[in-house]
């Protein structure tokens, strides 16, 4: 359990004030220019040792990825760009982090920009995140008057300037690439890579593309020390974590916790457990709904980190966990996240374009059970044929859910899809046999 | 050098490659759709999938530069299974109606999904559908077919320079259209039909005409324009069915404009396929020796000096030269002139009326100034290396006159003689800007060289070049383009009067002073008729056969072997596709027969003693020492470009459906003010 002092987010429930005044009284804004004066090295060094992992999703160490910014500003600028698109259903982090904390965020700006030479910050705000923008934009104000930011930032002597860009409303755009290409003003479809932002960013310029909570995370770190950071947590999987708790639980929120701290605690503790009691638990989705579920036996025992999550085929993504309880009926529950990964796929590549809409498509009848049996098999090789053929991750995001539903409950939809095709397959035949699909048992027979 | 190994055999290759290009060259060939070499690299198609050492997923070889040491597998289960997985996508929402698809026979998505697919469905949901959209008289559309593999989109923004197409919607609902649905203003649109690697983009007008395994393919040469478009023929019995690019990277890459590609349907209509003679202003049908006979009476009646031939611009070098030995040999008249309008040309030297610049250096270039020329419309491809040389340098474009879109930016001069007088003695900014320039062109179109002051211009200015070192070995800078197929041919071959600075046959012409006239596929004469007797040896019935009073019909582009030089001064032959109708026949030997029957005597025994004389021609041609004694006189002159009816500027596309179709649609486009 994180004590009440190593919570980095004190005000994640807005009971202190969001002000410019109020956070400094947190501890915001206070030694920046100190911070900024130990140098870019320093800064990196310390991101690099605190082994602090991107918190958008991906899980990239946020000081290897600085370090790719080229060292000298050549003849285009470095650009800071910070994903504030929080899209991914059961994610609602970054929103708190911008109405409640937005100096965090904005002195991380700062810190960053100048670790990655960049004079210029956008902020990628979903265009759903209104109000929250607006409150983004106050505390911007508060701070261009306070000259926190602008020319000669915190008297550090580092100029920084911050927009904010509305987003349209795609969740692709919540991938880094489609992220600067809407930026840009071109249609949200991600880039090819390599190469990466860091070299070939924003208007062809090296740009560093971060998390809101891992920008947010930052200026705490620096001051507090690497060694704190690290001391929480487990090695690797360090520092505290917003989860977001949603779904069938009591009373749904986020919190601020270790890593590596165990589902059953999260959900007993800080969401009032699940509706119906623990045994009601059918399933848990850990990270946000491209994330593989996990069935109720392994959250009994599983840790929320990066590194336990993977092993057990699932994610910690954005830390967004679902709780699905056994009053839901798990197959429609799938559907309907195929659903939304077939409306907001991008279109750019074939894989993705077609296969997600063939997922969804499936799993709508074979949550009325009308799908044959043969099909249940046929939808994890479609799956397969998505993940890790796409141009960016979301091929994976949309196959992934599909795939933690067919491991972990094959027998369910198989119970449900248990009808054979009128047309059997004819093994006698040998003309119609598909020679490319000949499987071993049938060259036997 | 990079080393990299492809399927364990280790190969050396260039610096800058891509993986596909790499597997290409070690001879393991990589199934593609959105991937093309002339077009920017989209990686969407997922089709070019190969297997990395040290990565763990599978990686879009179009996209992925080539680094040393790389080692790829394109055969291994991995790769097999991806683009079977691939093809299975792009095969589930496409229609499968290759029976009714224009495009089946000759469908990358029909070869690949037989070398990489599978041979069974397993989508049973329903397929989607995709509305039509209109785009012009050229494109039909079935957009279900369509892969989304964007190179539509991609030429129409990198190549034609005219932003017209774009996707619309995301994921499966995506769609490719022109979104207001209007037809595409590029005149190199039906490119897209040919980039377009499924059927949803075919050919309007060849619609269920055959299927490309019945046509009889013929590498010929167009001569739409004088730009010499390397094509492909296909007919279908004697019928032209259709025209298609064919790759020649020194010309037209592998693009052609629309005019080009779509004019062969002129080849069918208004053709004359008998001779015909004027009787009280009715053409009558005639037998050749009959003819032929009236010819050669009339000629035997009437003095050498009153006889005079004007060629036509789509007239082939053969058809040139025996009328020149014609005219010297047996009427032995000096009236023949390849112009039909007072073009300034100074034969001296043959860089006077070429394009020196060759096509492919264009777009090296820094500079590029237009005079009395749109090149949109004179020559479309090479409008398409200007844009090229923009995007690659930000080639600064001046143009003199306001001449419209040209999909590129420039800017424009006053179109004043007066302003390159100034230029020429060095008191305009442009003088300093061209001497600063390392690579610049300077364009002359057919519009400049009409005016009274063209020598004046021309000659000065190709002075002024020559002082300042821009005309050299390493870069010409002085261009002419020529509009017509035959033009360059016809000086190389001296087609014009002695003394080149003006057009006297075409003058007495007008005045009347000639009793017979011949035309030689020329349709462009303006001139009121008196007393004389006309004579058209041509394939169409147009302006030229109305004037005449005699009518042999003549072959066109498609039916006779010819060569022709382009504007570059490139020379190259036509092949014979097809036959002429009725009793047309091939023009030189029309000229031929009617020398046998007025001197007893064959001009040439066969084709091939032409063709050697005419090479020997140009062979032993001498560049007669330049005369730059004769005064330049200046005149202060509006330089006005003509206005080019682009889709009707010969006789075969004004006598083409689907040219006037283009027209019309340009017309209507004019007139309700939505243009531009």
């Amino acid at each position: 359990m994180l004590e009440d002092k190593d919570r980095i987010f004190k005000n994640l429930y807005n009971d202190f004030g969001v002000d410019a005044t109020s956070s400094k009284n947190r501890g915001d804004w206070l030694d920046t220019k100190v911070l900024i004066s130990k140098g870019r090295e320093w800064i990196i060094n310390e991101i690099k040792s605190s082994e602090l992992r991107g918190r958008g999703g991906a899980g990239f160490p946020t000081g290897l990825k600085w370090s790719f910014a080229p060292k000298e500003v050549g003849s285009r600028p470095h650009y800071l760009v910070i994903n504030a698109d929080e899209s991914e259903p059961g994610t609602c982090k970054d929103r708190d982090i911008l109405r409640f904390e937005p100096h965090k965020l904005i002195e991380g700006c700062l810190i960053a920009a100048y670790a990655v030479q960049a004079h210029v910050c956008y902020i990628y705000i979903r265009g759903e995140y209104f109000n929250e923008g607006q409150i983004l934009q106050e505390a911007l104000n508060q701070a261009y008057k306070n000259k926190l930011i602008g020319k000669n930032s915190c008297d550090s002597g580092w100029d920084l300037d911050i927009f904010i860009h509305y987003g349209a409303g795609a969740y692709i755009c919540g991938e880094e690439t489609a992220l600067l290409e809407s930026l840009e003003g071109n249609k949200g479809q991600p880039r090819l890579k390599p190469p990466f932002p860091a070299l070939v960013g924003l208007y062809g310029c090296p740009t560093i593309v971060n998390n809101v909570e891992t920008i947010a995370v930052v200026p705490t770190i620096l001051r507090k020390g690497s060694k704190w950071f690290t001391s929480i947590g487990k090695p690797k999987n360090t520092g505290t974590k917003i989860f977001c708790i949603s779904g069938n639980v009591n009373h749904p929120c986020n919190v601020e916790e270790e890593m590596g701290i165990s589902l059953k605690d999260l959900i007993e503790t800080h969401a009032g457990g699940v509706i119906g009691g623990w045994d009601n638990l059918q399933a848990v989705i850990p990270g946000g709904s491209s994330m593989p579920l996990l069935p109720k036996n392994i959250c009994e025992t599983i840790k929320m980190d990066f590194d336990s999550l993977v092993e057990n085929k699932s994610g910690l993504g954005t830390a967004g966990i679902v709780v699905i309880n056994k009053d839901q009926d798990i197959i429609k529950c799938m559907a309907r996240i195929a659903r939304f990964y077939k409306h907001e796929s991008c279109g750019q590549c074939t894989p993705c374009r077609e296969g997600s809409g063939w997922m969804w498509r499936m799993l709508e009848r074979m949550a009325k059970g009308e799908a044959s049996r043969e099909e249940v098999d046929m939808l994890m090789d479609v799956t397969k044929q998505i993940e890790g053929h796409t141009i960016c991750a979301f091929g994976e995001g949309s196959a992934w859910p599909v795939q933690g539903l067919l491991r972990h409950f094959k027998k369910e939809l198989i119970k449900r899809n248990n009808f054979n095709p009128l047309i059997k397959k004819n093994k006698n035949v040998p003309y119609l046999i598909d020679q490319h699909l000949l499987e071993e048992d049938n060259v036997k027979s | 050098m990079l080393k990299v190994k492809v399927n364990d055999t280790e190969i050396e290759v260039e610096d800058g490659l891509t993986v596909l290009q790499a597997c290409e060259q070690a001879g393991a060939e990589i199934p593609r759709f959105c991937y093309h070499e002339k077009l920017s690299i989209a990686g969407n198609c997922r089709m070019c999938l190969v297997e990395m050492e040290k990565s763990p997923k599978p990686i879009a070889s179009c996209a992925m530069p080539v680094t040393n040491g790389m080692n790829i597998k394109t055969n291994t289960p991995i790769v097999e299974k991806a683009r079977k997985g691939v093809m299975e996508f792009l095969l589930a929402n496409h229609p499968l109606d290759c029976p009714v698809c224009d495009q089946g026979g000759e469908c990358d998505l029909q070869d690949q999904s037989m070398f990489y697919g599978i041979d069974k469905s397993r989508y049973k949901e329903n397929k989607r559908y995709v509305p039509e959209k209109y785009m012009g008289p050229l494109i039909k559309t079935q957009m279900t077919r369509c892969i989304h593999c964007t190179r539509c989109i991609r030429f129409a923004e990198e190549i034609a320079g005219i932003e017209e197409l774009g996707a619309i919607g995301r994921g499966e609902d995506m769609q490719i259209t022109t979104y207001l649905e209007k037809s595409m203003q590029s005149e190199l649109s039906a490119n897209v039909i040919d980039l377009c690697p499924v059927g949803a983009l075919t050919s309007k007008p060849y619609v269920f005409e055959a299927r490309p395994w019945e046509l009889k393919k013929t590498e010929t040469i167009d001569v739409m324009d004088a730009i010499g478009s390397n094509i492909r023929v296909d007919t279908y019995g004697w019928e032209v069915k259709r025209v298609l690019p064919r790759i020649n990277e020194e010309i037209n890459e592998e693009w052609i404009s629309d005019k080009t590609r779509y004019s062969c349907d002129g080849l069918k209509k208004q053709r004359i396929d008998t001779p015909l003679v004027k009787e009280n202003n009715i053409y009558k049908k005639l037998e050749w020796e009959k003819a032929l006979n009236i010819i050669a009476e009339k000629i035997k009646k009437t003095l050498p000096e009153k006889i005079a031939g004007l060629t036509g611009d789509l007239t082939n070098m053969e058809t040139l030269f025996i009328v020149k030995e014609f005219f010297e040999k047996t009427i032995k008249s000096k009236n023949l002139d390849c112009r039909a309008e007072n073009t300034y040309v100074n034969t001296e030297d043959r860089k006077n009326y070429i394009f020196n610049t060759q096509l492919n250096k264009i777009e090296e270039s820094d500079l590029i100034l237009l005079i009395g020329t749109n090149p949109r419309f004179e020559g479309t491809i090479l409008n398409l290396r200007i844009l090229k040389a923009y995007r690659k340098n930000k080639t600064k474009i001046y143009s003199f006159g306001d001449i419209g879109e040209l999909t590129y930016p420039y800017e424009v001069i006053e179109n004043k003689t007066d302003i390159i007088k100034k230029i020429i003695e060095e008191k305009h900014d442009l003088s300093e800007i061209i001497k600063n320039s390392k690579k610049p062109i300077i364009i002359l179109g057919q519009s400049v060289l009409k005016i009274k002051s063209s020598k004046y211009i021309f000659n000065e200015l190709k002075r002024f070049l020559e002082k300042n070192d821009k005309i050299n070995n390493d870069w010409q800078s002085l261009n002419i383009l020529s509009n017509n197929a035959s033009t360059v041919g016809a000086y190389d071959l001296d087609l014009i009067n002695p003394d080149n600075s003006e057009n006297f046959t075409l003058k007495s012409i007008k005045n009347n002073e000639f009793d017979i006239i011949f035309l030689f596929g020329q349709d462009n004469l303006k001139f009121i008729k008196k007393n004389e007797f006309i004579i058209y040896v041509g394939s169409h019935g147009d302006r030229g056969a109305e004037l005449a009073d005699l009518v042999l019909p003549g072959s066109a582009y498609t039916e006779q072997d010819g060569y022709f030089t382009n504007l570059e001064g490139k020379i190259q032959k036509a092949y014979k596709a097809s036959y002429p109708p009725g009793e047309a026949k091939e023009d030189w030997s029309i000229v031929n027969e009617l020398a046998n029957l007025i001197k007893r005597k064959k001009l040439f025994n066969d084709k091939n003693e032409l063709n050697e004389s005419m090479i020997k021609y140009l062979e032993s041609k001498k560049i007669k020492i330049a005369g730059n004694s004769i005064k330049n006189e200046f005149l202060s002159e509006e330089i006005l470009v003509e206005d080019i009816d682009y889709y009707y500027s010969n006789v075969i596309s004004r006598a083409s459906t689907t040219m006037t179709q283009c027209r019309n649609e340009k017309l209507n486009l004019k007139k309700n003010g939505t243009e531009g």
